[in-house]
């Protein structure tokens, strides 16, 4: 059907509208990274002493460990010596309000739609803005307080509660966990912190809308959330990029930990970083470290991801059901392009007693892109009654692109029960020419099959995010999905 | 049992055994072949569980034990109807039957074949030095070391030939027998299957061994299907629970070829099967059948890889697995769609049932697809007997045991059921009927 494909042509061939450079001064460290490098990190954040210790014990481990290659992903090898591993705005002074915040860096956020004010006034979302590695902004502090609830700067938790971040800090990630892990653990600069009390529910959806700015900056956030018995709480994260030539380092580390009996977190992300031009260059390496731990007897997490950005992608949002009766999800859309590359997919460890998972999966390769599915279920030898539904749906957009499944399971256990599916296919000639027949265009068409094959992931999104996350798919894409 | 042997120091030993043995020309093609084969196997030794195609099978057992050659032939003192199974007895057409590695003449039956058609020993045709041509262009040792041993290694098997045109209705069986030998030895059977254009034909490979005894099979078999050819091939492995079984079966199939593959795995105590299928030309459909029974502290791995190389390509697979005791199992199967071949249709499901706390399974179906027009899909499944058949089952009359049987039996003739070769599918079924998991204890 070549009206079909022109259209899909169309929208592959949309360019990323989220390009520009803001001019800020940061305040950055001479690319490199040694033991001096850490310390004088350390220092600039006033971090206590154990923190540093931490620091140090990582990138020790880190120097230890070779670079992971077995993901279906290739690109030239990293430098780790070329990196700038600091970079801030500079501050002008503490801020009170948000009058006070760079003009430019308002600006900058205008652009891509994120208003504060807009967002404090009409969606009641509070917004903790970072802009490179620094928080510059945070919204609705004093009434979040009010509930006992701590939402702040990675760095902020280390001053104000550092029992807490002593405590959780590599409880879920430790910093022997992978190489990119452990670089983080070394080097992070900061990220959000988030406590929800015993018994407590979040009145508001907490977000961070995380950009990369200065040339040659690898972003290292840290973020942990933590919830008591009782306590919920649902966590946006969204980010944008500006066009770069050259490729910039991304290694986050989120760690979620469900404590108590009847706590859950819900996660959800929207990811559009550059992902390079048509040709390939240009983009964002995004090697994310993502885990939550279900402590708690009932206790649930879910992860809800929309990548459409990056270059490459290569993060496992998983879960350890630790807990009794606890609960993980997963669901995700990943959406590759031109050359861009997609490892994706989820960790399930069921060790608790009736431990359940959900896995949705939906996959979307066009142009050159390469999208795998990487998964693991694995029930342990003592949980029984463990259940596990896994789905993943690729969908392919032209003849050069590639969709994979590498799904492991693993059972320990006769009283589980596991089930897996996947289908790859192409966009229904036959679905498409329904809609045209009941007189949609092509182009309606084909969002209307996209929107279907997205939707089981796009309601488990949060309102807010769910319209971003269809304009977003839109603008990369949306069209060629069925 | 001693403690670990130097791999590398023992199995060039035993080559060089081998090749006084042999006595073949310096030089000469097939030498060559064993050379190169043997030091590829020097470079990649045992794996290891950090190989993932060997992630979960550790053969660490195997490099515990010193093989040895079989001794020159000493015909068998028994007779052959007390080795056979009963379904094997039963079953028609023309047989190979090897004891320890070597082919038994007064066995083995080759009577009454169509003209052209040749079923032969490979031993015999090795030793008139006429090597057929593509015997080891299809089995490729360059990664899996155990084809390199076997390409090293291999002196006896079988060369089936098929002109073209014809069709044969009576199933080939290449029976393998590995009878009590004082020490441990290895035998490497060796296979190639050579379908012409327009031909039809069946082949059973069977593996049999005294309950207890401590052996190494390492088979190997090629089968080339030229246009239009359909060839089924059917393996039932029932070696001793201490044995060790690995096989590798390679197919290669040319335009509008249809080739059905049966493993039937019940005993062995460290088994691996790899079956890869190359779909080289368009139209080609290929379908893999599987059931792996385990019990005991048996380790059954199942390897498959389907490669759609040209359009038009159909594959279908299914293997299921019951898993007793403390049986391990592992699937691994992977559907390969190249860049260019479109309309490729692939479906694959696996399933195992797990009747014990102890039994495991790691199951891993992967796709790989490089073309956008197909329709590839998989699935797998882990469980246990339903809870509500039981029970409905019981509302019945009938009681928790012969419920629980009947299920299980349900769940494995699934793959049975498709089984073409009559003898060994109700001899199979009479067994999974009283005892599903006793599938080992098979003779008689």
């Amino acid at each position: 059907m070549s009206t079909a494909t022109s259209t899909i042509q169309e929208l592959a061939n949309r360019e990323y509208q989220h390009g520009f450079v803001t001019d800020i001064e940061t305040d950055s460290l001479p690319p490199g990274l040694d033991e001096d490098v850490i310390r004088t990190i350390s220092a600039k954040k006033n971090e206590p002493p154990f923190l540093l210790e931490w620091r140090l014990r990582a990138y020790r481990h880190w120097r230890t460990m070779p670079e992971p290659r077995w993901a279906n992903v290739h690109y030239p090898p990293i430098d780790y010596q070329n990196i700038v591993y600091y970079s801030a705005p500079k501050p002008r002074k503490k801020l009170s309000s948000l009058d006070e915040v760079d003009p430019e860096l308002r600006a900058t956020f205008e652009k891509l739609g994120i208003s504060l004010q807009e967002q404090m006034r009409l969606t009641g979302v509070a917004v903790d803005a970072v802009f490179d590695s620094v928080s510059v902004a945070t919204t609705f502090k004093n009434k979040l307080a009010e509930m006992g609830i701590i939402f702040c700067s990675f760095s902020e938790a280390v001053r104000e509660h550092p029992e807490l971040v002593r405590k959780y800090l590599g409880s879920v990630v430790p910093y022997t966990d992978n190489f990119f892990a452990a670089l983080n653990s070394a080097v992070f600069s900061d990220g959000s912190f988030c406590y929800i009390p015993k018994n407590t529910r979040c009145p508001m959806e907490l977000s961070t809308y995380f950009r990369i700015n200065a040339a040659n900056t690898g972003q290292f956030e840290r973020t942990l959330i933590i919830a008591e018995e009782g306590a919920y709480v649902s966590y946006l994260e969204g980010c944008t990029a500006p066009i770069r030539d050259t490729n910039q380092l991304h290694a986050a580390v989120v760690e979620l930990v469900a404590v108590g009996r009847n706590s859950h977190i819900k996660y959800s992300t929207v990811q559009n970083w550059y992902p390079g031009d048509k040709e390939g260059r240009g983009g964002i390496y995004n090697f994310v470290t993502k885990r939550g731990k279900c402590l708690g007897e009932n206790s649930r997490i879910s992860w809800t991801q929309v990548e459409t950005g990056s270059a490459i992608t290569w993060k496992y949002p998983s879960c350890i059901l630790q807990g009794d009766n606890s609960v993980g999800e997963f669901y995700s859309v990943a959406l590759t392009n031109h050359y861009q590359q997609a490892d994706t997919g989820t960790k399930m460890i069921h060790i608790g007693k009736n431990t359940r998972s959900t896995i949705v999966s939906k996959g979307i390769s066009a142009g050159r892109g390469q999208n795998t599915y990487r998964g693991l279920v694995k029930i342990m030898k003592g949980a029984d009654h463990a259940r596990n539904y896994s789905q993943c749906d690729s969908l392919l957009l032209g003849d050069k692109c590639g969709a994979h499944t590498f799904p492991y399971i693993e059972v320990r256990n006769p009283t589980a029960r596991v089930e897996h599916e996947a289908s790859t296919s192409r966009i229904g000639e036959d679905q498409i020419f329904y809609c045209k027949q009941r007189g949609l265009s092509t182009e309606d068409a084909v969002n209307l099959i996209v929107n279907g094959f997205c939707k089981e992931v796009f309601r488990e999104l949060p309102m807010e995010f769910a319209v971003e996350a269809q304009k977003l798919l839109g603008v990369s894409l949306e069209g060629s999905v069925g | 049992m001693t403690g670990v042997i130097d791999i590398k120091e023992t199995y060039f030993s035993r080559f060089s055994e081998l090749e006084r043995a042999l006595g073949e020309r310096e030089g000469s093609p097939l030498h060559r072949l064993r050379q190169l084969a043997i030091e590829r196997f020097a470079e990649l030794g045992f794996p290891t569980t950090d190989d993932e195609e060997w992630r979960f099978t550790n053969v660490a057992p195997l490099a515990q034990v010193s093989f040895r050659l079989p001794a020159a032939n000493e015909p068998p003192a028994v007779e052959l109807k007390q080795l056979l199974p009963s379904w094997l007895q039963a079953a028609a057409g023309p047989r190979l039957v090897f004891v320890n590695g070597r082919m038994i003449p007064t066995w083995s039956n080759t009577d009454g074949l169509p003209p052209g058609v040749v079923v032969t020993s490979l031993g015999q045709r090795l030793a008139t030095g006429a090597v057929p041509a593509p015997l080891g262009r299809y089995a490729d040792f360059d990664v899996h070391p155990f084809v390199a041993l076997n390409t090293a290694f291999f002196r006896e098997g079988a060369v089936v030939a098929l002109p073209k045109g014809c069709v044969l209705t009576d199933p080939i069986h290449l029976v393998w027998i590995s009878a009590a030998a004082g020490e441990p030895i290895m035998t490497h059977p060796r296979h190639l299957i050579l379908a012409g254009v327009q031909t039809q034909a069946r082949i059973v490979e069977s593996y049999f061994g005294p309950e207890g005894a401590v052996y190494f099979t390492n088979a190997v078999t090629e089968v080339v299907l030229e246009e239009s050819a359909i060839v089924e091939h059917t393996k039932v492995q029932q070696e001793s629970t201490e044995a060790f079984h690995l096989a590798a079966v390679q197919v290669h199939q040319d335009r509008d070829s249809r080739f059905t593959s049966h493993a039937i795995a019940l005993g062995g105590g460290l088994v691996r099967n790899d079956i890869n299928v190359i779909l080289d030309a368009p139209g080609t459909e290929a379908t893999l059948n599987g059931l792996y029974v385990g019990t005991g502290r048996q380790l059954i791995d199942n390897h498959t890889r389907i490669d759609h190389a040209r359009p038009h390509g159909a594959s279908h697979e299914l293997y299921k697995g019951i898993l007793d005791g403390q049986a391990r199992g592992v699937f691994n199967g992977k559907i390969y769609v190249h860049p260019g071949a479109q309309k490729t249709d692939a479906k694959q499901t696996n399933k195992t049932l797990l009747l014990s706390d102890e039994a495991q399974i790691n199951s891993k179906p992967q796709l790989e697809i490089y073309a956008d027009d197909v329709k590839c899909t998989h699935g797998a499944t882990i469980g246990q007997v339903a809870e509500d058949m039981l029970f409905y089952l019981r509302t019945r009359g009938i009681g928790q045991d012969e419920a629980r049987r009947l299920l299980t039996f349900a769940f494995a003739n699934e793959v049975l059921e498709r089984l073409s070769v009559e003898p060994l599918r109700a001899w199979l079924e009479a067994r999974f009927l009283q005892s599903p998991t006793a599938g080992r204890e098979t003779h008689r």
